[in-house]
């Protein structure tokens, strides 16, 4: 299977990188390429040009800041995976993306960038509050996880844009991320998952965060969920009243995987689950 | 465009279109039909090559992309006569029924043991979690890859279950 003809270039920095986006008529962004070639072989999608920017040096670290951790636009699923520093659920997103073979060579900011509401990696990222930092051709924009996914396979980029970065705030707490895989288990696109993170001080809960994987048309925050947790002890009756709540003020969607009730239903397990352990994590 | 690298340590250079998935460069411009194309959409692994060490579904990635890059297939394995202990553990393990998957279940094999030399039975089923197998049911496949992590870190392998007692028994 043969993508239609396009063409393609492989700038040495961001700078050219933006300027060939801007020159042409449609350009898609290319890092390890996982979700884009699988498009361009289907001819669901047929860009006139590809701007490969996996030769682009200084994008594959994970750094500690000091205030948050920063991954840059290279940093390969396997990479995010076995990182110590990574937060727990972005940890288990990225290890649970597609197989070995896809995790050796996919990024976390192109699963981000995609914007696909079954894979793993955007309800982590909204769940731990993330910064998405884009480069364009008038400089950097900083856009908030809560304003990135705008609608299916949809994100907040511009065309001329390039997610060259995902801030995490060191917030302390904890973190998980649970999903039930298309053939059973994490294996395979979710059919629904979340992603939770927690605060807990003085046995009570004091910030939340949940976000939803598989369930609506995009990645997005549980927010009743996230409300009724906080200001409890995180107790199990606690936890199952939120994750009663998992779907609420959220189309869910019916597709080849599940019904709208049994999406409804996997959303609260998964909410309830995610919720339990990064209460765990935040306890210990 | 032109494209060099080194399939097999040996240095090639070619004209490419940028839409040339890299399977097919392994496959029509050099001639190494090892690599095999199954699923066209990256599920079953069968295209596995590495890809500077790291096992790659090659039909889901540009010639371009290689630019620059080693690349190792099934006929990169066996050297001076001699199999490679994953070649050898398929065959002495009878991992293979069909053998269209054989090729790329071979090289994810061969990336796992570089990667951890002594893999759990769980450890080698979730490493070959991106290859699929039809006819085998993975049993014997699992198997032969415990024969050659053994034979790699220069130990007996295990006897084949065939001759265990309690099966005779």
């Amino acid at each position: 299977m043969y993508p239609r003809s396009f063409d393609y270039i492989a700038p040495a920095s961001l700078e050219d990188a933006v300027r060939e986006l801007g020159n042409a008529e449609f350009a898609k962004v290319m890092a390890g390429g996982m979700s884009l070639i699988p498009l361009m072989k289907l001819r669901l999608l047929s860009p006139d040009l590809v701007v490969d920017i996996g030769r682009i040096g200084g994008l594959g670290e994970i750094e500690d800041t000091g205030d948050h951790l920063s991954i840059g636009a290279l940093v390969r699923h396997r990479d995010t995976a076995s990182s110590d520093v990574v937060p727990t659920a972005l940890r288990q997103a990225a290890s649970w993306t597609g197989d070995v073979q896809v995790r050796n060579r996919g990024t976390t900011c192109g699963a981000v960038a995609h914007a696909d509401v079954a894979a793993d990696q955007p309800a982590a990222v909204l769940a731990l509050g993330a910064t998405m930092v884009a480069r364009g051709p008038s400089g950097i924009r900083e856009i908030p996880s809560d304003e990135f996914f705008v609608d299916a396979l949809t994100s907040a980029l511009a065309p001329d844009e390039i997610l060259t970065e995902i801030r995490i705030p060191k917030r302390g707490g904890g973190s998980a991320y649970d999903k039930l895989g298309r053939r059973g288990g994490h294996t395979d696109y979710a059919v629904a998952g979340a992603a939770a993170w927690v605060t807990v001080s003085d046995g009570a809960v004091t910030d939340a965060r949940v976000a939803l994987t598989g369930v609506g048309t995009k990645p997005e925050l549980a927010r009743a969920a996230m409300e009724a947790i906080v200001g409890t002890d995180g107790s199990e009756g606690a936890v199952r009243a939120a994750s009663e709540r998992a779907t609420e003020g959220i189309t869910v969607i019916e597709d080849l995987y599940g019904s709208v009730e049994y999406k409804t239903h996997l959303a609260k397990v998964m909410v309830r689950r995610a919720l339990t352990q990064a209460l765990t994590e935040a306890r210990s | 465009m032109q494209v060099s690298m080194t399939v097999n340590r040996r240095a090639v250079t070619a004209d490419v279109e940028p839409r040339m998935l890299l399977v097919h460069f392994l496959r029509e411009e050099l001639g190494l039909t090892g690599t095999h194309i199954g699923c066209e959409t990256s599920y079953c692994g069968a295209c596995t090559v590495l890809v500077d060490g790291r096992t790659t579904k090659s039909c889901t990635m540009l010639a371009v992309q290689a630019d620059g890059a080693e690349i190792l297939t099934v006929e990169g394995l066996a050297q001076d006569g001699q199999l490679h202990p994953v070649q050898e553990g398929f065959w002495e393990r009878h991992g293979l029924q069909c053998g269209y998957c054989t090729p790329g279940m071979i090289m994810s094999a061969v990336g796992l043991l570089q990667e951890n030399a002594n893999p759990t039975e769980d450890e080698i089923r979730h490493g070959i979690e991106g290859n699929l197998c039809r006819c085998t049911g993975y049993h014997n496949i699992v198997r032969a890859i415990e024969y050659a992590a053994a034979k790699m870190r220069g130990e007996e392998p295990p006897p084949p279950e065939w001759e265990h007692e309690e099966v005779i028994a």
